[in-house]
């Protein structure tokens, strides 16, 4: 019995052993990183990651989503290294931040346009930021006001945990935080993810909503906005350009000056080996130039 | 001696776990009641409970819960009406009325219902319930209390119909041969007899089914639209107590008036379902005698 025991014993020593007894060399940076943040670039950010382990195979990152206040709330409480974010902190947070001894530092590792998305079999096509205004605000109820039939408008928004909400607060039913006592119609439908406002749209000929432009697909219909006479699709040409009214920049965060790994991590992302990523994952790499685009 | 302490140890084992689910649901309770009191510090009672808008990101934010609380009552008494009548005819249908195979068959479906995700059946609101409600009742769209009704009534059939079955099964046999031997035909006995004595438990099962219902998150979050508006009917969108909790708690930074208004959405709801077991567990008592 006893013997028996000790060979188990044994056996989990070794495979305890034999499990942690990746060698590291000295020579080779080390480490763990943790991200969480934005469900809007946590697949482009993901792609960063398997890359760099490619550069730095000692270093292992962990990439998690669930919103941009879920990667800040948990900076603040210091159980991420990077908090990814597609809006940028407010002031209060930030003020929370140092309360607690975090000093958040921010980098820009991508730009991305918001595009406003109906029905295939809507007419309409293009939309001023002022009709959005109206639209999302309740002040105007009917496709026909718009050209387009008559059926009373349906408006889909993010949850207020998500940092392309309150981008789309600021810039559209804010108007550019110029009157910020505005606020989404109250009959506006609050959903859950991306996909299931893509859904939606692909369902209801009276919906319309907004998301990140790598969402964008056969289903819907993208419209063309303007801010002043010119209308833009989103597409990169015009994010670059900023010509396309409603694009914004996407952060990483850290608690002050990065270092070690997570240091390592950032200087990649924003290498043109890590720009590529965000390409590929259909965002708009930081400085980029219509020349660069392919 | 030795059986002695044994049944010593068994005895104190059992007394301390039902002690402590007794000291873990009062300490739940404290936390929730810790937590919502930091709210009502920086936020008064008076405009969390009969505030008219559940504003959370705006500058001053709003937490009124009106809104919520009704988008929890249509959506529960909604889901009440349609599976109360249909929970307790298939209980009956189960319990007296179907040959002994079929009863059998019956029986394990209604398991299996029980066992399906709630995720699934949100999914299935989403692609097909939603639209297919649109385009019969001309809705603007599908997303809508309705649907959330139906698939929440769908949820709670199973709680129901198994404890209704129950409280059927167990009306003394002697009844029913009394009630057929002063000539009462199978409807009446059924009707008369057997559904008033077995009242109590049937109640029972409602109630807990009731408490399934309000207690339903992801169905809620995915297919009731999330418009934190006071609602004027259940054919339009609204927003549930649980989904506002689960959707924003992860944006919520800890310690914030967000996080706190959150807590006390919390209590509430732990308040409706606690009175609501308490109803159902005195009707079970009842029962019982």
């Amino acid at each position: 019995m006893d013997a028996q025991i000790k060979a188990a014993l044994v056996c989990l020593v070794i495979i305890f052993v034999v499990g942690c007894g990746q060698t590291v060399d000295p020579n080779e940076p080390s480490g763990f990183v943790q991200i969480k943040g934005s469900d809007t670039i946590v697949n482009a950010v993901q792609k960063v990651s398997e890359e760099f382990m490619k550069d730095y195979p000692y270093v292992f990152v962990a990439v998690t989503g669930g919103g941009t206040g879920v990667g800040i709330a948990s900076l603040i409480s210091k159980t991420c290294d990077v908090a990814s974010a597609s809006r940028e902190m407010k002031p209060k947070e930030i003020q929370i931040a140092n309360q607690r001894g975090v000093f958040p530092k921010e980098f820009v590792v991508a730009h991305d346009g918001i595009a406003v998305i109906v029905n295939k079999d809507n007419p309409v096509n293009k939309l001023t930021i002022g009709d959005l205004h109206k639209i999302f605000t309740g002040k105007a109820a009917n496709w026909k006001e718009f050209g387009g039939k008559n059926l009373r408008i349906v408006t889909l928004s993010r949850e207020v945990s998500s940092g392309t909400h309150i981008y789309f607060k600021e810039e559209v039913i804010q108007l550019g935080k110029k009157d910020t006592s505005q606020e989404f119609s109250a009959q506006t439908l609050l959903l859950t993810s991306s996909q299931t406002i893509v859904e939606e749209v692909v369902t209801n000929e009276a919906a319309i909503g907004y998301l990140g432009m790598g969402y964008v697909s056969e289903r819907i219909k993208a419209l063309l906005l303007a801010k002043g006479e010119q209308f833009y699709p989103p597409d990169v040409e015009n994010v670059i350009k900023k010509t396309y009214p409603l694009s914004r920049p996407l952060y990483f965060y850290t608690n002050g000056e990065p270092t070690g790994a997570a240091k390592l991590f950032i200087d990649f992302a924003l290498s043109p080996k890590g720009q590529e990523q965000f390409r590929e994952t259909g965002f708009v790499p930081v400085g980029a130039t219509i020349a660069q685009k392919d | 001696m030795p059986r002695r302490i044994s049944e010593y140890i068994i005895e104190s084992l059992i007394k301390f776990s039902g002690l402590l689910v007794i000291i873990l649901v009062f300490l739940l309770f404290l936390f929730l009641l810790k937590d919502s009191l930091s709210l009502f510090g920086v936020y008064p009672l008076g405009k969390f409970l009969f505030g008219r808008s559940w504003l959370p990101i705006s500058e001053p934010p709003r937490f009124g819960v009106i809104p919520l609380f009704l988008g929890s009552l249509y959506v529960t008494v909604g889901a009440i009406i349609i599976c109360v009548p249909v929970g307790v005819a298939s209980a009956m249908f189960i319990a007296e009325v179907a040959p002994k195979s079929l009863k059998l068959v019956l029986k394990s479906l209604v398991e299996i219902l029980a066992s399906i995700p709630s995720v699934v059946l949100g999914f299935i609101g989403i692609v097909w319930l939603g639209p297919a409600l649109r385009n019969v009742l001309g809705l603007t769209t599908g997303m809508c209390g309705l649907t959330g009704s139906l698939l929440l009534a769908f949820m709670a059939l199973p709680t129901i119909i198994t404890i209704a079955e129950d409280a059927l099964v167990s009306v003394p046999r002697s009844y029913k041969e009394a009630a057929f031997g002063l000539g009462a035909t199978r409807w009446q006995t059924l009707w008369r007899i057997i559904l008033p004595c077995a009242s109590s438990g049937i109640i029972a099962g409602v109630m807990l089914g009731i408490g399934r219902v309000i207690g339903e998150t992801m169905v809620a979050m995915m297919v009731t639209g999330n418009s934190p508006v006071i609602p004027k009917s259940i054919l339009q969108p609204l927003r549930t107590l649980t989904a506002t909790i689960a959707g924003e708690m992860g944006e919520a930074v800890s310690g914030s008036e967000h996080y706190f208004a959150l807590f006390a959405v919390g209590l509430v709801l732990f308040v409706i379902t606690f009175i609501i077991n308490f109803i159902a567990d005195a009707f079970l008592r009842r029962a019982r005698k």
